[in-house]
């Protein structure tokens, strides 16, 4: 629920970056280049050839964040995504400081204006129903347009007979919504109630960063839960923790080799064979191919 | 009950209360009070204190519902379940690793009426405080409240949820036992239930860790408790990166009954005693009884299929946006 998850990616993002002072140095013309944002790797890598690997790095494959756009070309069969609940925005509803503000630049540009991206696609010529978050979009925070526009692709799940996939990335709640946003992890929670009465597949994917109430609620209810590696999952922040315990954090904490390791997810996934491994599960699940 | 009175643990905004009273302390110990003179001060005095209560407690900030939701001496979970119900038979463990003190279950017995009884449950002194944790619980809490209402739903036992807690526990030993999941699984889980669901937020309905076990058919909540997305520390840090902020944040998040209940979110606010449940803990667990007894008692009628169709439905309409 807490923004800890977000100021870490921002962190990471300045690394990132396409600094010109170093560009220089590296000799590459600006602006055309990244260098790796793990810290152990450094490596410059250009551009077009970061997108080209799904924003992977080449050389130590470290996930960088992808946008839901990006995501949705990467995960479904070409030409295949059909988007749904597009219009559906976020409002103002408690009169909260600043946020009608912030929601006004935000929604004149973005194609998209939430964070989540949903509609209907196919995986290795399965259909499923999609929805992929997006951190860009107010670190992917749960506001009640997000949350009904996730419970909607849960119910088109249902009521198609077809299996679910939510690719999670949220700094949790969107306290500009104060309880309408909490609300909306009990909302989700109740439409798959329904889709695994109803025997449908859901296959939760998690990337950087999964945190807070998303976490609390459909993110980790997967019939399969898969993350991409590196990516940070949990439910309190970091520094949450740290100030409440005072207790030095485990090495990797929260990240999802962490989780892995303590049995919480089922799988680590590099994001270049999400897509496969994907339809390969709903094979089983599904029967078929 | 509490050991200590709400009289020596004032809040601040209660002080001229609290200057008041000690002054007809004093006026009556020192003069003799047969003196018409004395004893018309008396009344005037008492006048003013009666005046002075009704402007504070009849207009409570969201802010100084939250200090009284809070406050050191309010009954917890335990004091009601004694109060309120005829029995109360608590059921321990979750069946795989820890009892989980500070969110307690059992079975428990309210005008005849059998029920699954569960709450947040917070500590009264020092030693007490650390057993519950600050009823902030660990996941073996919130599955063991799982496990219980399972058992309530297969043996048709309505459960009553009493909710108290500035949140779960956020500990490295509850991410590492998978604290998020506990959470998400109640809440998934508890649209399945067979069986009524009356929570009532007591004190501090303190976010996702609130919401883990009030996945229910009514949503009550007593006049000072709060039920909130975020602390207002927490979002006075994050909007303004000063704490102190925290009475500007509290208003900003409507987290107060009577908003609450305009916007949806609870469906009923049970009055307190005046200045709140720990001034007058006796008649305060006799209005939440009362609200629960009658929730119960409209709900019992409805077959299963009904009562999950109308709480699926009453979290389904949460929420307003643009364009749908
Ligand atoms: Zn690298």
């Amino acid at each position: 629920m807490k923004k800890t998850g977000e100021k870490r990616v921002f962190k990471r993002r300045a690394v990132a970056g396409t600094s010109r002072r170093g560009g220089r140095k590296a000799g590459i013309p600006e602006g055309l280049w990244t260098k790796c944002e793990s810290e152990a790797c450094g490596q410059v890598i250009f551009n077009q050839q970061l997108e080209e690997n799904l924003r992977v790095c080449p050389a130590c494959g470290h996930h960088f964040p992808l946008g839901a756009r990006a995501r949705i070309a990467a995960l479904v069969d070409e030409g295949t995504f059909e988007e749904c609940d597009r219009g559906l925005r976020a409002v103002d509803s408690l009169g909260f400081p600043n946020y009608a503000d912030r929601l006004g630049v935000e929604h004149g540009r973005r194609e998209t204006p939430e964070a989540v991206v949903c509609g209907t696609g196919s995986m290795g010529g399965v259909r499923v129903s999609l929805a992929v978050m997006d951190f860009t979009f107010l670190g992917g925070s749960m506001g009640a347009a997000t949350g009904e526009k996730i419970a909607r692709a849960v119910a088109r799940a249902e009521s198609g007979g077809r299996a679910l996939v939510i690719v999670s990335a949220s700094g949790g709640a969107r306290m500009h919504e104060g309880c309408f946003s909490l609300m909306q992890m009990a909302k989700i929670s109740g439409e798959l109630q329904r889709l695994a009465e109803a025997r449908l597949p859901y296959i939760s994917v998690l990337t950087h960063p999964t945190t807070g109430g998303v976490t609390a609620s459909f993110a980790t209810l997967g019939d399969l839960i898969i993350a991409e590696p590196g990516a940070m999952i949990g439910f309190a922040g970091p520094r949450v923790i740290r100030e409440t315990t005072h207790q030095e954090l485990p090495e990797g904490f929260q990240t999802a080799e962490f989780l892995l390791e303590r049995g919480l997810i089922d799988r680590i996934v590099s994001r270049r064979e999400m897509r496969d491994t994907i339809a390969r599960f709903l094979g089983y699940l599904l029967g078929g191919a | 009950m509490a050991p200590r009175t709400p009289r020596s643990q004032p809040l601040d905004f209660e002080k001229p209360i609290i200057e008041i009273e000690e002054s007809l302390a004093r006026l009556t110990a020192q003069r003799p009070q047969d003196d018409p003179a004395v004893a018309r001060e008396l009344t005037a005095l008492r006048e003013r204190l009666r005046g002075v209560r009704q402007e504070i407690y009849a207009r409570l900030t969201s802010w100084q519902r939250v200090q009284i939701a809070r406050h050191p001496a309010r009954p917890y979970a335990l004091d009601y379940a004694a109060l309120c119900f005829d029995e109360f038979v608590e059921l321990r463990g979750d069946r795989a690793f820890a009892d989980d003190r500070s969110l307690i279950g059992g079975f428990a017995r309210l005008g005849g009426r059998r029920a699954m009884l569960i709450g947040h449950q917070k500590g009264r002194d020092t030693k007490e405080r650390a057993l519950r944790n600050f009823g902030m619980a660990h996941p073996e809490g919130y599955r063991k409240a799982l496990r219980l209402m399972r058992l309530a739903s297969k043996f048709g036992l309505p459960v009553i949820a009493l909710v108290d807690t500035p949140g779960a526990y956020p500990g490295i030993g509850a991410e590492e036992r998978h604290i998020a999941e506990a959470i998400a699984v109640n809440l998934r889980e508890m649209f399945a239930l067979e069986v009524p669901i009356v929570a009532a937020v007591i004190g501090e309905g303190g976010s996702g860790g609130a919401l883990g076990i009030a996945v229910a058919d009514r949503v009550l909540i007593l006049e000072n408790a709060y039920y909130s997305v975020i602390s207002p520390e927490g979002c006075a840090a994050i909007l303004w990166k000063d704490r102190s902020r925290a009475p500007d944040a509290a208003e900003a998040l409507k987290m107060s009954p009577p908003e609450l209940l305009r916007l949806g979110i609870v469906d009923e606010v049970i009055p307190e005693p005046e200045g709140g449940a720990h001034h007058d803990p006796a008649a305060a667990a006799a209005l939440l009884k009362g609200a629960l007894v009658r929730h119960l008692d409209e709900l019992g009628g409805l077959d299963p299929g009904d009562l999950r169709r109308k709480r699926h439905e009453k979290f389904r309409r949460l929420g307003t946006f643009d364009g749908g």
